[in-house]
């Protein structure tokens, strides 16, 4: 395999993606600390980096243009704060412009005054219309409504029959017929008039915006069913390609807004931000799993962190809610706050925290975190010695970490194959853990608001929701 | 230093996962409050169950089967790429061809290079393949128009896929069972659909092809595929719905063995690559798959054109896990280039086999690299 021309060609392109944007400014502009403002050459330096970055993020090119003008021209000159490093600052004035393009006004939903309020989505193949309508189904019946589903998607495989079977998941009867999409369309709009149904959601097939057929049958869907709300369903991993696919939907059928999907994965979800600037109209929903209950509205903060691949500690949060036993994890931190903590506790929870994954991946999410920390390479032998050493403790050791005498320690330093230096070490560093973590106050934009009552929901809602083998998802 | 890093995120993890640390709204006046996000899953024993090894009563049924292809389906002359992009041509129609007869200045880079940002070739890739050519033309190795300038680009794009052949591996003849085809990849890519695809074409050509329905997870996958089947005239073996994906495709293959078949053709659930318990369920079922009497010789990464630098991490991901030996491009027929391909191929040296160009059968052709680039600057 031969990249084209320059010996440095391929081993450039190997290189890991980047530092996170917060590292790059700050080497840009720690110069900078000494003097008053931001002057232009630093400027244009740092957006060159932030070009890249949204580039990256799957942001469009022609947003990015416009974002780059819009975050020099409240930068130049700009007057450097007295708290921040020049560095945060500019990431604050970059991240409040992407959260005000994401945002905007939020996404208000009101029901037709004469029922039912009709939903119609649509999207490229794949996004995830389907599923989003049993979501969003699920989602009405939780606001105290009686939806309606229609299947008028006749073209793919298993689609009428995949919308049953999601629809009887979340208790929504499905209208469908082998006719045309167009009249499916109309009599699921009589059918729920008939029988007292107060919103209909109507599922469409995927179609690309340059099938003029295709784009033509959904505009007669629409002007079929007088829509109270169209969305467009969009994959959060889409590229360059989602504005004109945006556009081209939102000239044929007037979009309400916008249900991104699938940002349960690692994208960035630059798409979103091209979207929003292209249509419009605010994203209404996210997608976030495959299950019927993975589904929430949006919170541009969190989009527009993720963007710039800032340490998300929300999606860290919900990854530990997802994969940790909430009950186990509620004792160990009240143990850990009262200073109780002991090596079993901490052995267990090493063992949930691995669940959720590499380890360095969570550190990548904690914001605040230094480089030299965030680069720390974590092997599993690094955390195999770990539990080999609390291992070769024994039950009581475990839990009164004094008992440790010389002789103990060297014991469990030949038992684990380790040395005492090791061993030692462990114990130190145990014994300042549990010592930070009594005192810890509110750490690095983590506060401890409404800690019980969280802790309490969730136990109730930690139960399994659906009882369908799909529930083991 | 590492002992600390992992003492301090297991705490921290600790506190997070019982509520403990709530994110503050930055927005003053607005309470600090944050719903659970989403319902915690369900399963914390994180793996599916399913037998450790596929056990009799996970057993297919076979009773949705449709016929072996006793024949050849007809599906007409292989389109070519070229023919079934023509719709997509709007976009940057001609763009290029204007800069063509100027000469080579700054700007034409900067065209070229907006041309590879919007195709999803990723600023890492572009900006290597620019610096290279910059570096060409300061030497006079390139010289004359931009239009000199586009050919070298075209060329050296073109070179990245030089010695790949679109040929799918087959066991040799008389291995005594099956050639073994897995197709991976995430959420609604067009797995089942390429599987339907090939699946006709092979049996077109006179193979005798199984299908095995490996996603029992996704409503209605297993009657997708059985449309499939009945459209390639392969047999389809299934599994009852939540059964374990690995018995189903060993069945499949078992199955296979038993009647001769040529070729089958394993589908399986989307899945995200970050979701830790799927991908080990996914290398679980390639280590099944890999049993003899089959012979597994083909793991395809299905990718979706309009993906964008997310591609690559999937690549990536899915390599590590289950060994992937090429790459399907679908969805070609759109308005998106698939350009983060070129990363894949430079990074990870995965060959581009097929490309999807239709819902159809007959949507499916073999990578050629000239049209692909073609079509990228298009
Ligand atoms: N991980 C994840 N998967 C999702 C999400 N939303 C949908 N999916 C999956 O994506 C795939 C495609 O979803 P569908 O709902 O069938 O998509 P569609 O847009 O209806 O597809 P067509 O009708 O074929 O155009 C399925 O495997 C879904 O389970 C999500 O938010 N996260
Ligand atoms: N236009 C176009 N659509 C395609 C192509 N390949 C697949 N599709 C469509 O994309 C959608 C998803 O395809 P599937 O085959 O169900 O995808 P999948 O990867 O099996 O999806 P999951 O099993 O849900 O993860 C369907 O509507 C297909 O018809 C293609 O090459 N071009
Ligand atoms: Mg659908
Ligand atoms: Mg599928």
């Amino acid at each position: 395999m031969v990249f084209p021309g320059s010996v440095g060609g391929p081993t450039n392109l190997r290189e890991p993606m980047f530092d996170t944007l917060t590292d790059r400014f700050e080497g840009i502009l720690t110069r900078l600390r000494s003097r008053g403002r931001l002057g232009d050459a630093e400027v244009n330096e740092v957006l060159r980096e932030i070009r890249v970055a949204l580039l990256e993020a799957d942001v469009n090119l022609a947003v990015v243009r416009d974002l780059v003008e819009r975050i020099r021209a409240r930068c130049s000159g700009a007057e450097l704060s007295k708290s921040l490093t020049p560095a945060q600052q500019v990431i604050k004035v970059v991240s409040e412009e992407l959260t005000t393009t994401l945002g905007g006004e939020p996404f208000k939903l009101s029901y037709a005054s004469k029922p039912p309020t009709v939903v119609l989505l649509a999207g490229l193949q794949g996004s995830g219309k389907t599923t989003a309508s049993a979501k969003l189904a699920r989602w009405f019946k939780q606001q105290g409504r009686h939806p309606y589903l229609a299947a008028a998607d006749l073209r793919r495989p298993a689609a009428v029959e995949q919308l049953r079977i999601l629809g009887k998941e979340v208790g929504v009867p499905v209208f469908s017929e082998p006719t045309d999409p167009v009249e499916v369309s109309r009599k699921a709009l009589a059918e729920a008039e008939r029988v007292g149904r107060d919103v209909l959601i109507v599922d469409t097939a995927g179609r690309l915006s340059i099938d003029l057929a295709l784009m033509a049958e959904v505009r007669s869907i629409s002007s079929a069913l007088r829509p109270d709300y169209t969305f467009l369903v969009i994959d959060a991993m889409t590229g360059q390609d989602a504005v004109s696919t945006a556009k081209a939907f939102n000239d044929a059928l007037e979009l309400d807004g916008v249900i991104l999907t699938k940002i349960d994965g690692d994208a960035r979800g630059g798409a979103a931000l091209s979207v929003k600037q292209v249509v419009g109209k605010p994203i209404a929903f996210v997608s976030t799993g495959e299950r019927v209950a993975d589904f929430d509205t949006f919170y541009p903060e969190r989009l527009a962190s993720r963007i710039l691949g800032m340490g998300d500690v929300l999606s860290l949060i919900e990854k530990a809610e997802r994969e940790y036993d909430a009950g186990v994890a509620e004792k160990a931190a009240e143990r850990l706050q009262k200073g109780q903590f002991t090596f079993e506790d901490f052995l267990e929870q090493l063992q949930q925290v691995k669940r959720m994954g590499p380890l360095q991946g969570m550190l990548g999410m904690l914001p605040g975190v230094p480089k030299e920390v965030r680069d720390a390479k974590i092997e599993d032998k690094d955390i195999g010695r770990i539990e080999a050493i609390i291992r070769s403790m024994t039950m009581a050791e475990r839990r009164n970490p004094d008992l440790l005498n010389g002789s103990r320690r060297l014991r469990i330093a030949n038992g684990s194959g380790t040395s005492t230096t090791d061993v030692n070490n462990l114990t130190k560093q145990f014994r300042e853990m549990q010592k930070m973590m009594r005192t810890l106050g509110p750490i690095a934009g983590l506060g401890r608001a409404k800690a019980r009552k969280t802790a309490r929901n969730r136990k109730v809602k930690g139960g399994r929701v659906t009882p369908s083998p799909r529930g083991a998802r | 230093m590492v002992l600390t890093i992992v003492i301090a995120v297991v705490g921290v993890l600790v506190l997070a996962s019982a509520g403990l640390l709530v994110v503050t709204r930055a927005r003053r006046g607005t309470e600090a409050r944050h719903r659970a996000p989403g319902v915690p899953h369900a399963a914390p024993s994180h793996l599916r169950q399913g037998p450790a090894s596929p056990a009799p009563e996970g057993a297919a049924d076979a009773g949705a089967v449709g016929q072996v292809a006793a024949g050849a389906l007809q599906l007409g002359p292989r389109p070519a790429l070229r023919d079934r992009l023509d719709r997509a041509r709007s976009l940057f129609g001609g763009y290029l061809e204007q800069i063509r007869a100027r000469a080579v200045d700054e700007t034409t880079f900067e065209e070229l290079e907006e041309a590879l940002i919007l195709a999803d070739v990723g600023v890492r890739t572009t900006t290597a393949l620019l610096d290279d050519l910059r570096s060409r033309v300061r030497s006079g190795e390139i010289e004359g128009s931009s239009g000199a300038l586009l050919g070298a680009l075209r060329a050296d794009i073109e070179g990245l896929f030089a010695g790949d052949s679109a040929e799918l591996a087959t066991a040799p003849p008389g291995s005594g069972g099956p050639t073994v085809w897995l197709f991976v990849g995430v959420n609604g890519v067009g797995k089942t659909t390429t599987i339907g695809k090939v699946a006709a074409r092979e049996a077109a050509e006179g193979r005798k092809v199984v299908l095995a329905a490996g996603d029992t997870f996704r409503a209605a996958a297993g009657e997708q595929l059985e449309t499939w089947a009945g459209r390639a005239h392969a047999q389809l073996i299934r599994g009852a719905e939540g059964a374990d994906p690995s018995s189903v495709i060993f069945d499949a293959v078992q199955h296979g063995a038993a009647r001769g078949a040529d070729l089958v053709l394993a589908d399986t659930a989307g899945r995200l690559h970050t979701k830790v318990n799927l991908m080990e369920e996914l290398r679980k079922v390639r280590r099944i798959a890999e049993r003899p009497p089959g012979k597994l010789t083909e793991v395809l990464l299905v990718l979706d054109a309009t993906t964008g630098q997310n591609g690559l991490v999937q690549a990536r991901q899915f390599t590590e896990a289950v060994g992937v030996t090429g790459i399907v491009l679908t969805k070609l027929d759109g308005t998106a280039k698939g350009g983060v391909v070129l990363a894949i191929r430079n990074e990870l040296g995965l060959p581009i086999k097929l490309v999807g160009v239709g819902e159809s059968a007959a949507d499916l052709v073999e990578f050629d690299p000239k049209e692909f680039v073609a079509a990228l600057f298009e």
